[in-house]
């Protein structure tokens, strides 16, 4: 019998394509790309903690570990939270390993909605967050920033977003795309509304480790809030491991545990020799951050003062690697703009439309590239807007 | 020497590329461009910027002849000749590219560069050994260059990233 019908699920249907996926497609087949597209590091992963792999394989280290993750890796991660963010987890029953932060966020939501449940979801992000609440079955309410506010969640608009179906906060900072980096007293403002409205913060804290200017605040360092929220952090930004898929969440044991169920069942754990390589970076690669925190922080000095210089409005984000500049003095729409810059000069930058309310009239320029390149890429950007 | 935290950043900065022009290291480190360009002057004249050198991988250069050793050498420092001063008679020589004080089994370690073995083997005996404070020498010859001041030289690292990722 032939087949007549489709098979796909209607909500998966209904989910619109990454709008990523036109530029990947656009791009991959030039010839002479400089890419400013790229979300991840330009480093690779540090010979220690690969080496650490290899040995893992090499003595035969290759079944499942435990659901949560090698316990020696989550006390490991337990410390370092505590001494570099200020916030104290219990290894046993707090801590899960997960194959990315991607995967930790994907547990938060189905541990934590009910059908109908409203999540708000602050604009412009990471292009996962509104598909994975929906596919958790739950209504994602988008709340935009602004450049004139730095792309800063700003509380009457939290306080607008929510109803009483709300139960949930997804926040992240330092920002993918903006690269805007909430301070303590932002956290603060925002702490308050969440506790008046009794809810739950999904904290996406993935790029903690680069921040330039003035230290990472965790949401769960505040007051009370430790208890409301689920901590997500990783070592794909800051260690350069993204191709490892190694992430972990921290939360109060309640909500730990029922994470665990679900993890336990669709994933079982994370890969092992990626555990086996995240604990050592973790016991020796401090270090290393530091050093590429330093060249990130440099190469994100040159490229907003250069951009300024060539006239696209750019803020100074206070972390990430990704610049924001808005594109609206060339009269261009964002995708437009990407698109032309493309064709004409082979840069490739992400339309901020892509990542929702608030992106449009910007472009994100990811600084995860060696400064030869920036430098380049900033030739060819210039020629394009001042023809 | 006291140096402040933008001249330490140029300092870390020219050490990996000193291609780096005043007008970029001014956007990278948030300074003005002339003040950047007095700061560069002040280190080299305090010779704490000494020299901007390119890195070279003569072995790829078809016919050339290259060759490097590395010369162990004992010294006895006499009353008056301390290890500064025999250093001093043997880094003068222009085929010495390199000259360190060593702890350990021997006292200098010496690199000499030539075009062939033998005139470096001339140098060794004819030059260093011959010296009166000079009391061995073991020569070591480079055979191959793997890493060099922090550079891979053939580095099989290429960039396998995504052009476009979120």
């Amino acid at each position: 019998m032939p087949v007549t019908k489709s098979y796909v699920a209607k909500s998966v249907e209904a989910m619109r394509p990454s709008g990523i996926r036109k530029f990947f497609d656009l791009a991959a087949g030039m010839e002479g790309v400089i890419s400013l597209g790229v979300g991840e590091p330009d480093f690779v992963t540090s010979w220690s903690a690969r080496e650490a792999a290899i040995l893992s394989l090499e003595r035969g280290f290759t079944s499942y570990t435990a659901n949560a993750g090698l316990l020696e890796l989550r006390e490991e991660i337990v410390s370092y939270i505590h001494h570099r963010f200020d916030v104290t987890y219990d290894a046993t029953e707090e801590v899960i390993v997960t194959v990315g932060a991607s995967q930790a966020i994907d547990l938060a939501m189905r541990a934590i909605l009910d059908p109908g449940d409203e999540v708000v979801v602050v604009e412009p992000c990471f292009v996962s967050y509104v598909p994975m609440v929906e596919l958790a079955g739950g209504k994602a309410v988008t709340v935009g920033t602004r450049g004139e506010e730095q792309f800063k969640l700003q509380p009457e608009a939290l306080k607008e977003a929510i109803t009483s179906k709300t139960k949930a906060l997804l926040l992240c900072s330092p920002n993918n795309p903006t690269g805007a980096q909430l301070d303590k007293e932002d956290l603060k403002a925002i702490a308050a509304i969440v506790e008046e409205h009794d809810l739950i913060v999904v904290a996406d804290e993935i790029y903690a480790e680069l921040a330039y200017d003035i230290p990472h605040t965790s949401f769960a360092s505040l007051d009370g809030m430790r208890e409301r929220t689920i901590l997500i952090n990783g070592f794909s930004k800051g260690f350069a491991m993204t191709g490892w898929r190694l992430g972990f969440v921290c939360a109060p044991p309640e909500l730990t545990a029922a994470m665990l169920k679900i993890h336990q069942y669709a994933m079982m754990c994370a890969s092992t020799p990626a555990q086996y390589a995240a604990l050592e970076a973790l016991k020796s690669g401090m270090s290393d951050v530091e050093e590429m925190k330093k060249d990130y922080r440099r190469r994100r000095n040159y490229i907003v003062q250069s951009f300024n210089e060539i006239g696209l409005d750019c803020l100074m984000p206070g972390g990430a690697f990704y610049v924001f500049p808005s594109i609206q003095s060339t009269g261009y729409t964002s995708d437009q703009f990407a698109e032309l810059l493309l064709k004409e000069e082979q840069v490739a930058v992400v339309p901020g439309s892509v990542f929702g309310k608030g992106g449009e009239g910007f472009v994100r320029c990811s600084y995860a590239s060696s400064m030869e390149q920036l430098q380049e890429a900033v030739r060819r950007i210039d020629r394009f807007v001042n023809k | 020497m006291k140096i402040n935290k933008k001249e330490q950043e140029i300092l870390e900065i020219l050490e990996k590329d000193a291609r780096l022009t005043p007008a970029d290291l001014s956007k990278m480190i948030g300074e003005d461009e002339e003040a950047v360009k007095s700061m560069i002057k002040r280190l080299e004249k305090e010779k704490v910027l000494v020299h901007y050198t390119a890195l070279v991988d003569w072995s790829k250069v078809e016919d050339s002849e290259h060759v490097t050793a590395m010369i162990d050498v004992k010294v006895t420092p006499k009353r008056g000749v301390g290890f500064n001063e025999t250093a001093e008679r043997i880094y003068r020589f222009k085929e010495v590219s390199s000259v360190y004080l060593m702890s350990g089994a021997y006292d200098l370690s010496v690199t000499v560069e030539g075009r062939t073995m033998k005139e470096v083997a001339r140098f060794v005996s004819e030059k260093l050994s011959v010296l009166e404070e000079v009391v061995s020498t073991t020569t070591h010859f480079q055979l191959k260059k793997y890493k060099h001041d922090g550079k891979i030289f053939e580095d099989k690292q290429t960039d396998n990233r995504m052009v476009v990722s979120p």
